[in-house]
């Protein structure tokens, strides 16, 4: 049955960029069966009838697949549920009468836009330098053509997952975005059509994530904080993969200068 | 102004129009197409795929999202999966069955040729998928994978997991990365498009934008225009669309005169999860998929309705679809399936704390094929499932109900996919054209990019070879002038309201007289009260409304007002439509036309034709004007349509 909750929310509240942000303090009763997005919703209806701003965040599929919601709950990146996306995460995970800290993502790669909303663009970047298949509309083989083991295709799959959230780089005390990067490049270096730009790849997608994210000590916090349960596993492929492009690309240079 | 309602067909056998057509439409030179100015807005599959597409041809594209990444598009939430007619698994699948299911699922009420044009293509789509690394589902021989989806009798259906969606998405997202890393495509992103420019000869110039960060206006012009902004599902307010999802871009153009047809074509998804409160702020989906392993009951008494599923014994359930339609059983098609839920529900047998939902019991097929088997194709649905309602569908049966999912109406558009506005073009979920009045199950994917990868790039480099030598009329011109005037006065009056009620009030409001008289099933009594309480409800959120905060940087409730007010015009031509229409057709019921079973009654006599509106002022029921393109039927007969 529906239970009522009493809480106490502390909402980082930012104009922009460039203002210094501050805690503010709001109190509500929520039916456990919301979601904690309409939680939000409903304190912004409380706010918008007292004459003061609603708290802006980023969300919009509320089905935890398009990758635009994500706050700090907690200090957790998604709040305490495990593979749950902060707009699949549910009220009955907590109890009347507790007290909700809630933040944006923090990283210096992800500016805050206002209150919890931040600016992810550096994750396009790093598609843009390499995480694609470069093949034109049309002229493409039968898609029968290559018998891809099934084994490659699950592993692709697993990697494929990723929804581009950015969990991974609020939860790393480094904000590194390993495994974000990591998913993407493998999810098309382990099937047979990745193959023919998989060094190149390997290497602009790295060089590219370095140009704004910390590097990775693997503390696995970003696993923990995956809401799709990527494997950091994808980080040691990623780095078989840099590693192996420098010695293969050196080569293939060379091999070009002699050809 | 007066709109031609020409479809352009081409001639020739129905299986030779397409490639006729290629032939015949005029290309443009590799060195001549960075001179052409493209703008693609929204970038799901259908504008994804367009703008990677046309960029890596050499067009100058610019790219224009609402959201921050193109990737947030709402096509990723696609869960089922997309059909091809591969014919992979020797079942007697071909072009021409997938034709005719999508035709006849449609209720034949979409044209021939377009709907055989996409059956077509879809054999194109999968290799492309493909090769661009998109993981679909394989067997252990490393051969693509195949299921039957949403009443099939054939496997034609290609899956990822439970996010085809996102996965075809992904890979076109990729290959505009690709492109925009290359230059060939520009990226504008959280920059929303609010009006259509159009110049003197009433063709496409261009669009202004607001950016949602800056909450600046811009100007941009170019030789084409090409929507691919999705469907309006969201003027119910309770939908399985994302929030953002809107109809605004569509809803302009139709302002500025391209023709929307078939509003009243609306689909409402059988296997929804039942609102649980009244905050509640979307619904969500549960793939249809698990209709294949699910059996669908209710309790046959009203007294049962409170008693707990699993001490209600066999002979006091009702498995009313397997009983009104032994062939089809579970599997009939979405409206069929959300109607018999809503008669259910009606009638007192609705399940739940609310009593609005009807089990989806998955106790069989457990028995049947184990528990491992369920969970290795239902795993992440069940999880989905027990996170949303706190239940565990391995225990007890799930509770479903009905949702607004997609919209088969939108822009007409002819078969080169132009709008009634030369230069417009209108792909995917927001035009009109193939599914007719109801769409297949793992349809919308295969349009989507049928539309961007194959049918757009070719139909719109032939508008644009008739524009070698001309440049995009200049941004500073009056018309570009007046437009960007128009929005700054729409969003200053909108800011000078400051009235007592939020945005999402009057949303929610709007919602319920859609749910309630446009929804599942219509009448006229019901339509006429709509098309008295819209236009009230429109005159008291332009007087009322409460927008907090200034136009200038982020602010969502203008946002959101921007697209509501536009909601409140296109739900009462979605009601006038209706209303327009006496015949029950796929996703358009008419209780004044049944059969004396219940089922949906056609009039192929008196309506066998798409109705088109010409926009023709802000009173919309009395100012619309009704244009009617005739449906020809040449290779196929319309007949009743019969699951039993």
């Amino acid at each position: 049955m529906t239970e009522m909750l009493n809480l106490t929310l502390k909402v980082w509240r930012q104009e922009g960029p460039d203002s210094p942000g501050a805690f503010e303090t709001y109190t509500t009763t929520v039916a456990d069966d919301a979601s904690f997005l309409e939680m939000l919703d409903y304190v912004n209806e409380d706010l918008i009838d007292n004459d003061r701003e609603p708290i802006v965040f980023d969300h919009d599929c509320r089905e935890g697949i398009c990758g635009t919601c994500g706050v700090m709950i907690d200090g957790q990146a998604h709040g305490p549920q495990k593979a749950t996306a902060t707009c699949q995460l549910h009220m009955r995970q907590f109890n009347d009468g507790d007290e909700i800290v809630i933040e944006p993502f923090r990283a210096a790669a992800f500016p805050v836009v206002k209150d919890l909303m931040v600016n992810r663009a550096s994750f396009d970047r790093i598609i843009e330098a390499g995480g694609y298949i470069d093949v034109t509309t049309g002229g493409t083989p039968d898609a029968n053509l290559i018998p891809i083991p099934k084994d490659a295709a699950e592993a692709a799959m697993d990697a494929a997952a990723c929804i581009g959230c950015g969990a991974c780089v609020a939860a790393c005390p480094n904000s590194a975005a390993n495994l974000f990067t990591s998913a993407k490049m493998q999810h098309l270096n382990l099937l047979p059509q990745g193959q023919a730009e998989r060094w190149d790849r390997s290497v602009a997608m790295v060089e590219k994530m370095d140009e704004f994210f910390g590097s990775c000590r693997n503390y696995g916090e970003c696993g923990e904080a995956c809401p799709k349960e990527i494997s950091i596993d994808f980080i040691a492929m990623m780095n078989r993969d840099y590693v192996k492009a420098q010695w293969t690309n050196r080569r293939r240079l060379g091999e070009r200068k002699v050809g | 102004m007066t709109i031609s309602l020409d479809p352009r067909i081409p001639d020739g056998p129905l299986a030779d129009k397409w490639d006729n057509h290629l032939f015949d439409m005029k290309l443009v030179n590799p060195s001549n197409r960075r001179k052409f100015k493209v703008i693609v807005v929204g970038t799901g599959l259908a504008g994804g795929a367009c703008a990677a597409t046309m960029g890596a041809l050499g067009y100058d594209v610019q790219v224009f999202t609402f959201h921050d990444s193109p990737r947030r598009a709402h096509s990723i939430a696609a869960q089922g999966g997309i059909n091809a007619a591969k014919n992979y698994q020797a079942d007697g699948d071909s072009i021409y069955r997938l034709f005719y299911d999508t035709i006849k699922g449609g209720d034949f009420r979409s044209r021939e040729a377009n709907t055989y044009r996409l059956a077509q293509v879809s054999l194109n789509i999968i290799d492309q998928c493909v090769a661009q690394g998109v993981p679909f589902a394989r067997e252990y021989g490393g051969l693509l994978s195949n299921r039957s989806f949403g009443g099939a009798q054939v496997s034609r259906t290609f899956y990822a997991r439970g996010q085809t969606g996102q996965q075809l998405l992904l890979g076109a997202y990729q290959a505009l990365a690709q492109q925009i890393e290359a230059g060939s495509c520009t990226l504008h992103n959280k920059m929303e498009m609010l009006d259509l420019v159009v110049d003197a000869e009433g063709n496409a110039a261009g669009i202004i934008a607001r950016d949602l960060v800056s909450g600046e206006l811009s100007r941009h012009s170019a030789h084409a225009v090409v929507l691919a902004t999705g469907g309006y599902s969201n003027s119910y307010f309770l939908s399985t669309n994302a929030m953002n999802s809107n109809a605004t871009a569509a809803w302009r153009a139709h302002k500025k005169g391209a023709a929307f047809a078939n509003p009243c074509y609306t689909q409402i998804h059988p296997t929804c999860i039942p609102p649980a409160d009244e905050f509640q702020s979307k619904l969500t989906l549960m793939s249809e998929s698990l209709r294949n392993d699910g059996r669908i009951w209710v309790p046959a008494s009203v007294d049962d309705v409170d008693t707990p599923p699993a001490q209600i014994p066999e002979d006091r359930r009702d498995y009313y679809l397997e009983r009104k339609y032994p062939a089809f059983g579970n599997l009939v098609p979405r409206d069929i399936a959300s109607r018999n839920a809503k008669t259910m529900v009606d009638a007192g047998k609705g399940v739940g704390p609310l009593h609005n939902g009807v089990y989806l019991d998955f106790a069989s097929a457990i028995e049947r094929l184990g528990k491992d088997l369920i969970e290795e194709r239902y795993g992440n649905l069940f999880e989905m499932y027990e996170r949303i309602t706190g239940e565990n569908p391995y225990e007890t049966p799930m509770r479903i109900y009905p949702a607004t999912h997609y919209t088969m109406g939108g822009l007409w558009v002819d078969y080169n996919l132009q709008t009634t506005v030369p230069g417009l073009f209108a792909l995917g979920e927001c035009n009109f054209s193939d599914h007719g009045a109801n769409r297949l199950g793992a349809s919308a994917l295969m349009q989507g990019l049928s539309d961007g990868y194959f049918v757009g790039p070719p139909t719109v480099a032939n508008y644009l070879s008739g524009k070698l030598g001309t440049e995009p009329v200049p941004t500073d011109d009056p018309i570009f002038e007046t437009a960007e005037a128009e929005l700054r006065g729409r969003i200053d009056q909108l800011m000078a309201i400051k009235g007592t009620k939020s945005v999402d009030h009057y949303h929610r409001e709007l919602g319920r007289l859609v749910w309630d008289y446009i929804g599942m099933s219509r009448n006229e009594a019901g339509l006429e009260k709509a098309l008295a309480e819209i236009p009230a409800l429109r005159e008291e959120f332009w007087r009322d409304v409460k927008i907090l905060g200034t136009p200038e940087g982020v602010n969502q409730s203008l946002e959101k007002a921007l697209r509501v007010a536009d909601f409140m015009e296109l739900a009462e031509l979605q009601a006038k439509d209706a209303l327009d229409r006496v015949e029950s057709c796929g996703g358009h019921f008419r209780e004044e036309s049944q059969t004396p079973e219940g089922e949906a009654l056609r009039d192929d006599e008196n309506y066998q034709y798409v109705a088109a509106w010409e926009y023709g002022g802000p009173n919309i029921a009395q100012d619309t004007v009704l244009h009617k393109e005739s449906l020809v039927f040449e290779d196929v007969t319309p007949s009743q349509r019969s699951y039993k």
